[in-house]
């Protein structure tokens, strides 16, 4: 009868390793947050019924649970901190993009070999750093991900990073995988492709995430205006 | 004793590959050069040898996937992989409306969704260059791109309506072994964004160099193609979170070697 046993548990391990993503169980229990009905303070929130500071009406119960939050994390159903996939940085840093929660995100794809837009694309991201109060950088990562990972290693990421004077802690250059990079440009609707083994054509796009990872505003083209951009950026930090 | 042992096991690893393919079977293709309608800028891609699933998923194959997959439940995907129409043909979570027949094309399915389904499987999409290698075969022919007829016999299938509605595998099939790459639904690719033509209506021009850096590489081979351009006219006004009535997907797999 031996075998027979151990057949049944290896087919249920074969089994339980063929569910190939386990989905993350929905943390529901949330803590009772109270809000004033009439929003003086925007969209702060109390732990404790009470009292609203400014205009005095009785704090109102709100149910935070429903649609926007859904897991452990705390972070919103648009957000681009759900996505899993691995990145390395220009410091050889393997991270995930969740681990920049917390601080505005600019964010731009580009290739290092790139000798069309991408220079000038560049310079817009410098242009619009050196725009923005030096006292607000700290709440800012500036994020600029290959489109090109076989050549872009964190070592080539790091020298472009020091010969255009980008290698501050305000400046994050990152390399994926195919398909995470592939995704990514996904989610920023950049679209892009391989026109030789050293070129790609791709779309000019500069885009602006709140701390929370949502998606606030996109900067189409080279060489535009940025002041919304800009405002958009302060309007995070604020 | 032994031999009642190895019995079960048979059965058993049977009984699992059931449970976990859900495609109905691939077919082998046979990489080569060829030139598609927007290639790179030598204009022949080069295609290396992979397997497809010979029908496109059916809604049926869906349900059982969402099933085992609850995240891709039509209530339950976040919206950063879908939008409002994710699933529309749907009652429930995990039920078609009873209108609907279990096998036709799944669709109504974001990019997000699809890349998922095939990985769930060690698949993947197809890439573009795929796509259109093997959709350009007819019944006998391998390239079927010069025949008028065929051409022909696309666009009237384009034209249609509710197509999408209809049962996989009653066209008949190509020289591959594959069926209804053309004529039930448009299909999902994993590069699709990179079709640089900007049906995205940011701009109705066609090489944008503000827009795409390099886009003046990318130029149409075949001018007589309509077929082919109304499919990357598609993929390049498409983004990853919509979801269509016609369009579906299939999933392939790279030979290893």
């Amino acid at each position: 009868m031996k075998p027979l046993k151990y057949i049944l548990i290896l087919f249920a391990t074969g089994l339980l390793f063929q569910n190939c993503h386990s989905d993350k169980k929905k943390n529901t229990e949330m803590a009772q947050v109270y809000k004033c009905p009439m929003t003086c303070e925007d969209d702060k929130t109390y732990s404790a019924p009470g009292n609203c500071n400014i205009c005095k009406m009785d704090l109102v119960a709100i149910d935070e649970t429903p649609k926007t939050q859904v897991n452990d994390d705390n972070i919103s159903e648009e957000s681009i901190f759900n996505l899993t996939s691995n990145w390395h940085t220009e410091e050889n840093k393997t991270i995930q993009l969740k681990e920049l929660k917390g601080k505005t995100l600019v964010m731009v794809m580009i290739y290092t070999s790139c000798k069309a837009a991408c220079p000038r694309l560049v310079a817009d991201m410098r242009n619009i750093e050196a725009q923005l109060p030096d006292d607000k950088i700290k709440d800012l990562q500036f994020v600029l991900i290959s489109i090109d990972p076989t050549t872009d290693t964190p070592e080539r990421l790091k020298s472009f990073a020091i010969e255009n004077m980008m290698d501050g802690e305000q400046w994050m250059f990152l390399q994926g995988t195919e398909s995470g990079v592939r995704e990514f440009a996904n989610v920023l609707s950049v679209k892009y492709k391989e026109i030789s083994p050293i070129d790609f054509s791709h779309s000019n796009i500069i885009s602006v995430f709140n701390p929370a990872g949502e998606l606030i505003h996109q900067q189409e083209g080279l060489g535009v205006d940025n002041k919304e951009t800009i405002a958009s950026i302060l309007k995070t930090v604020e | 004793m032994k031999n009642l042992a190895f019995r079960l096991l048979f059965v058993l690893l049977v009984i699992q590959t059931c449970a976990f393919s859900q495609s109905k079977g691939m077919v082998y293709i046979e990489g080569s050069r060829y030139i598609p309608l927007y290639g790179r800028d030598s204009t022949v891609v080069e295609v290396k040898d992979f397997e497809i699933d010979v029908y496109p998923v059916t809604n049926g194959e869906y349900e059982k996937f969402v099933l085992e997959h609850p995240k891709w439940q039509k209530s339950k995907i976040l919206k950063l992989f879908s939008d409002k129409s994710y699933l529309a043909n749907w009652k429930s979570d995990i039920e078609l409306k009873d209108s609907e027949n279990p096998n036709s094309p799944v669709t109504y399915i974001s990019w997000y969704a699809a890349k998922a389904y095939c990985e769930c499987q060690d698949k993947r999409l197809p890439t573009i260059d795929e796509w259109e290698y093997v959709a350009m075969a007819d019944e006998t022919t391998k390239d079927a791109r010069v025949k008028p007829e065929f051409n022909k016999q696309i666009l009237s299938w384009y034209e249609a309506p509710h197509s999408n509605e209809n049962t996989i595998g009653l066209h008949p099939k190509n020289v591959w072994g594959v069926y209804d790459l053309h004529g039930l639904v448009w299909e999902w690719t994993l590069d699709f964004n990179s079709v640089l033509i900007t049906g995205e209506s940011r701009k109705d021009v066609d090489k944008d160099s503000n827009l795409f850096c390099g886009s003046a590489a990318l130029n149409a081979t075949d001018l007589m193609n309509y077929a082919a351009f109304m499919r990357y006219a598609i993929r390049g006004s498409l983004k990853a979170k919509y979801s269509m009535k016609n369009l579906g997907f299939r999933c392939v797999k790279p030979i290893k070697k």
